[in-house]
Order: structure tokens, then sequence, then C-alpha cells
């Protein structure tokens, strides 16, 4: 008995401890919540890859809050690829010269293979009649919301709110800002991310609508059941961008490039695509997406580039230090 | 004499070098970054608003929940040495959960249970106070990551303050208070001193528990290390280390004072037995 499951343990080393030297590696830095995505996404790139080449391919994965990766790599974390949530994050690789500035162009669809936009997700039968943006602002209603400052999924949310204000008639910055100072006045608190944010509202069962990604509705119904909420698309809403690239400082002293693009690029396949609708973001490929309409409703969007002139603009106008957030909360 | 450990030189030399590397070395770098700023900028993001009012959030929590363990620390400590009972060992073991539970399971637990629909929450709401998403879950999140620290340091003190000497001053005529002021609490003074510095300090940099109950207002209810990280998420690593340094300098002259409490503390009431040794 013992003597077997010493050989059997004897074995799983062995088998950990070949491909370490015999196997070509990928490391994938990404965001928190891209975890599903990728354990489902990268089996079906070693199958195809291993089918095209004959080489098998290990991937790793690495997943926190995405600034928190993003200073990894700074810092000397070898990774291969970086997949996020905010152009920002891939900005300040770019900026640090471990990216191609023009990473954007690397890639179709402004090197964002899948999409999503903010939610309502309001109580079952949606008492309180939450249809849009401005009856999220009226008083007596509770908004849930992760920090705007201090999390990707928040300054979603801010930016969305502020980009609905500015589309209506008569709509300016000033007006806009008045609009999500309204907003934040009816936040409770400042959730510490999306998932406690989410925490806050299905279980503590805080707030009367929770603003977030319509991926995490789906999470939403698998954790707690359909029944419990609804979902409510406002007339206008911002489309979330996830960009990836390549870590070209890395991938040439790995020796990785060809991988390492090979990886990336098949984010846009059929079987990609399909990846990404089942994890409930929404696919680029407009048949994958036809395919799957009944669970993407359509939706009016304007992208961070269009109305913020990107985020590089958008970051430091409304969340560093002494932007439009740091604002409203200045007492007069 | 003949000393059990290696001469005072080699002993002293391995001391310095390991407080220099653990401690000193990665301290030094932190004022050094921080040095990238010129003075007017520094003051600038060190009395900015919100860090001011966090330095309050922070430091008045830190303290209130120091002060609260303090108190219930001590009768916990001497239920746990001086009174036999039926699960005793049990209840001494939980006194370190909060040593070994991660504390982000400790924050997302003691807001799920203070919100207005939890357990303890449900309770608190008709009497109007709201504790989950306001100051008031901070001082409870740290007085819970705080207790073990307390009970800890006065366990071994008690355990050697005899009964015999509260007996002798029974006899002697002292009331129970008596016996408390001026024969027991001398004596644990000192270490519940310590107790109380060990649970501040590490309520001033705890993160992780508090930022899943705080509610993470500006101006009402953000600690400065929340600061901090918002100022990472901007890659403003230096402004980080500015507000680093405000909280490293603060804490380093509270505890100084405390340590300074202490050696007066044990001076007034073991200066004639320490000379008579």
């Amino acid at each position: 008995m013992s003597a077997s499951i010493r050989k059997l343990l004897a074995g799983l080393l062995l088998i950990g401890a070949l491909p370490a030297f015999a196997q070509t590696s990928l490391l994938n830095v990404s965001y928190d919540v891209a975890r599903d995505f990728y354990k489902d996404y990268n089996p079906l790139f070693q199958k195809y890859w291993r089918e095209k080449t004959g080489e098998s391919i290990e991937i790793k994965q690495s997943h926190a809050g995405s600034s928190k990766q993003v200073r990894a790599v700074a810092d000397g974390l070898e990774a291969d690829v970086v997949t996020m949530n905010q152009a920002s994050d891939v900005d300040f690789l770019a900026g640090k010269g471990l990216v191609a500035a023009d990473y954007a162009s690397r890639f179709p669809n402004n090197a964002s293979p899948y999409t999503s936009t903010m939610v309502f997700i309001v109580r079952k039968g949606n008492p309180k009649g939450l249809r849009d943006w401005p009856d999220l602002v009226k008083p007596g209603v509770q908004v849930i919301l992760p920090h705007p400052k201090n999390t990707g999924n928040g300054r979603y949310s801010y930016l969305a709110a502020w980009g609905y204000a500015l589309g209506q008639p008569g709509g300016s910055d000033g007006a806009a800002q008045e609009f999500v100072a309204r907003l934040l006045k009816n936040a409770p608190l400042f959730a510490s991310g999306g998932r406690d944010a989410t925490t806050t509202f299905m279980q503590r069962k805080i707030g009367d609508v929770l603003v977030s990604f319509e991926s995490e509705a789906e999470l939403i119904a698998r954790e707690f059941g359909q029944g419990e909420f609804d979902v409510v698309y406002p007339s206008l809403s911002i489309l979330a961008e996830f960009p990836v690239a390549v870590v070209e400082k890395v991938v040439d002293k790995k020796g990785t490039r060809k991988q390492a693009l090979a990886y990336l690029d098949y984010l846009w396949s059929k079987d990609g695509q399909e990846n990404a609708a089942q994890n409930y973001l929404r696919p680029r490929d407009a048949e994958v997406l036809k395919k799957y309409a009944d669970q993407f409703p359509p939706i009016k969007t304007f992208s961070v580039d269009e109305v913020f002139g990107g985020w590089s603009q958008a970051f430091p106008a409304h969340f560093k230090d002494g932007g439009t957030f740091d604002q409203i909360y200045q007492s007069k | 004499m003949k000393r059990a450990l290696p001469g005072f030189g080699l002993s002293l030399g391995f001391t310095l070098v390991y407080l220099s590397l653990l401690v000193l070395l990665p301290l030094s770098g932190l004022v050094f970054k921080s040095s990238a700023l010129d003075l007017g900028q520094f003051w600038d993001i060190a009395t900015g608003e919100r860090a001011l009012a966090s330095y309050r959030v922070s430091f008045g929590a830190s303290l209130l929940a120091a002060a609260i363990n303090a108190f219930f620390g001590l009768i916990v400590a001497w239920v746990l040495v001086r009174y036999p009972f039926p699960g005793r060992r049990f209840v001494d073991s939980l006194v370190d959960l909060p040593f070994a539970l991660p504390t982000a399971v400790a924050g997302i637990t003691l807001a799920t249970l203070y919100a207005d629909t939890g357990w303890i929450g449900r309770q608190l709401e008709p009497l109007g106070l709201k504790v989950a998403f306001t100051p008031l879950g901070i001082v409870v999140a740290l007085t819970f990551i705080g207790l073990p620290f307390v009970v800890r340091t006065l366990q071994p003190v008690i355990e050697d303050i005899e009964p015999e000497v509260e007996e002798a001053a029974a006899t002697l005529g002292a009331t129970r208070w008596q016996t408390f002021r001026r024969v027991l609490l001398p004596g644990i003074f000192p270490a519940l001193l310590t107790g109380f510095t060990l649970a501040f300090s590490r309520a001033i940099g705890e993160y992780g528990s508090v930022i899943f109950i705080a509610g993470n207002m500006p101006l009402i209810s953000e600690i400065t290390p929340l600061l901090i990280i918002s100022k990472l998420e901007q890659y403003d690593v230096i402004g980080a280390t500015a507000l680093a340094c405000v909280m490293l300098f603060i804490s380093f002259a509270l505890l100084l004072a405390v340590n300074g409490l202490q050696w007066w503390a044990a001076n007034r009431h073991h200066g004639k037995e320490r000379t008579s040794l």
C-alpha cells in the first residue's frame, strides 16, 4: 500500500519535473476575475498548438488586481503576455518600454478580444422601478459599487455614469460631475473590489442596485440562483475593453515570441470567441455574437476612447489625486 | 562570568546585522525613496485634507481598539490563568485565532455579521447603532485582530503573581480594590502597556480586514493604508512612500512615548527592589 503510494508520488514528481526543462512555457499575467476564462481557454490553445506544430506548451497563469500585476511585471515578473481589464494598465507597461507603444494596433479590435459593459443588478421584480441612470440618483435609492478611484470595476461604473450625463441634451462636464456626485451620494459604502460589492449586495442584502459588469451578473446567477435578482440594461453604457499584449522584452529573452503571438491571436479564433461568450463576455466575432444573442441583449455603448479620449486622458482627469473624484469629496 | 551564548561582541554583531537587514534597510529605502520629493510637495501630500482625515481615523480607531483590548484582554487573561474551568484549554486556544485567520477572512466575516442584515447588526440596528461600513466597524475589526497581543503578553506575568501575595494583602486589611490597585496592578502594568502597544501598532498597519468593513468613504472611513493603496493604483509610488513615512514617524513617536511610560512605571514600582537585588 505505502509502497504503491510512494511509486505514485515518485511518478507524479517525475511528471511535474519533466516539463520544467523539456517544454516551452508561457506565463500569462492577468487580472483577478479572468481566472475562469483562461482556465477554459488554455486547454483549447494547447490542443490547437499541439495539432498545428506538434509542440506541447505549458501555460502558467497569474491572477490578482490588475495594477498590482502590472507593477509586478514592471518590477521583473517574467510575463510573456499580459491580459488586462483596462488600457491604463497596459499603457503603464508601454511607458516602461516593456510592451510596444502601439500595442493596441498589433491585434484587431483595439487589441481587446472581447468586451463587456456596465449594467444594473436590482432586487427581484425591480421594486424601486430602476430603469436608467437618472433613477439611480434619486433620493432614497442606495447604489452599491466598488471604490471608483481604486478599482477597475468602479472606474468603469464612474465613467459610464459620467458619459451618460454628458450625452444628454445640454450635457456638459459640469453637469456630468454634478450627476456623478449625486450618484456617489447614494452609495452607502465603497466596496474594496468587484466581488466584495457583489457579496455586499447579494449576501448582506444592502442597497437597491448593484452596478457591475454584465459578466458578473451571470456569475451571480450561478452562485445565488437566477430567481434572486433582475438585470436592467440602461439606455446607454460604457464599452469595457480588455486589452492584451505581448511583453516584448520577455519574449525576446526567452525566445517565445512565436508562441506568445499565437496564444493571443487564438483569442480571436472561433473557439476563443465561443469561450468568451460562454464566460459571458461579449465576443467580437459577429457570428458567435449572433449565436449567443439571447445572452447579450443589444445595448447602446460608448468607448473610453470616444468620450474621454482614451484612458491616458480619462485616468488623470478623473482618478488621479485632485481629479474629479477627489473634487467631489472636497469639503466646501 | 560564564555565558551560555557566544561572547557579547559576536552576538551584538549578529543582532545589529539581523535588525539592519530586516528592519533598517527596508525602512531607510522608504525614506530614501520619498526624498525624491521636495519638502513642499511632501508637506502637501502629508497634510492633504483626505490624508489628515485618514490619520484621525487610523490612529483614533487603533487607540480605541487597543484600549478596549487592554481592558477586556486583562480580564480574559486573568480568568484563563487563575480559574480552572471545563474547556479552559479550548477557550485558551480560541484567543490565538485572530493571529491565524487570514485578515481578509476576518474582515468579510465581521462585515457580514455586523451589516444591518447580519446576526449582530440586526440586533443593533433598532438601537440606532450602525457598525458595518462606519468608523465603528473599523474599531471592531481592529479590536478583533488585537486581542491575542494583550492576552498573550499578560498571561505569563499573571502566572508569576503568587496567590499568597493577594492573601497577604487581604490579611493586612486591604479591600479588594486596594489589593488590585496597589498590589496586583503595579506588577501587571508594564506587561499591560506592552500588550497595548503591540495591539496598537498592529492595528495602525492593518489593511486586509478593515477594508471589507470600513465602507471606505472619503473623509469619513478611509484609513491611511487605503490612501497608500490608492496612490499605488495611480502608480504614484513616491506619493505612497510619503504617506508611509508620515505613518512611520507618528507610530515611532507614539511607541517611543509608550516605552518611556513603561520605563517610568517599571522604575517607580520596582526601583527599590532593583537596586537591592
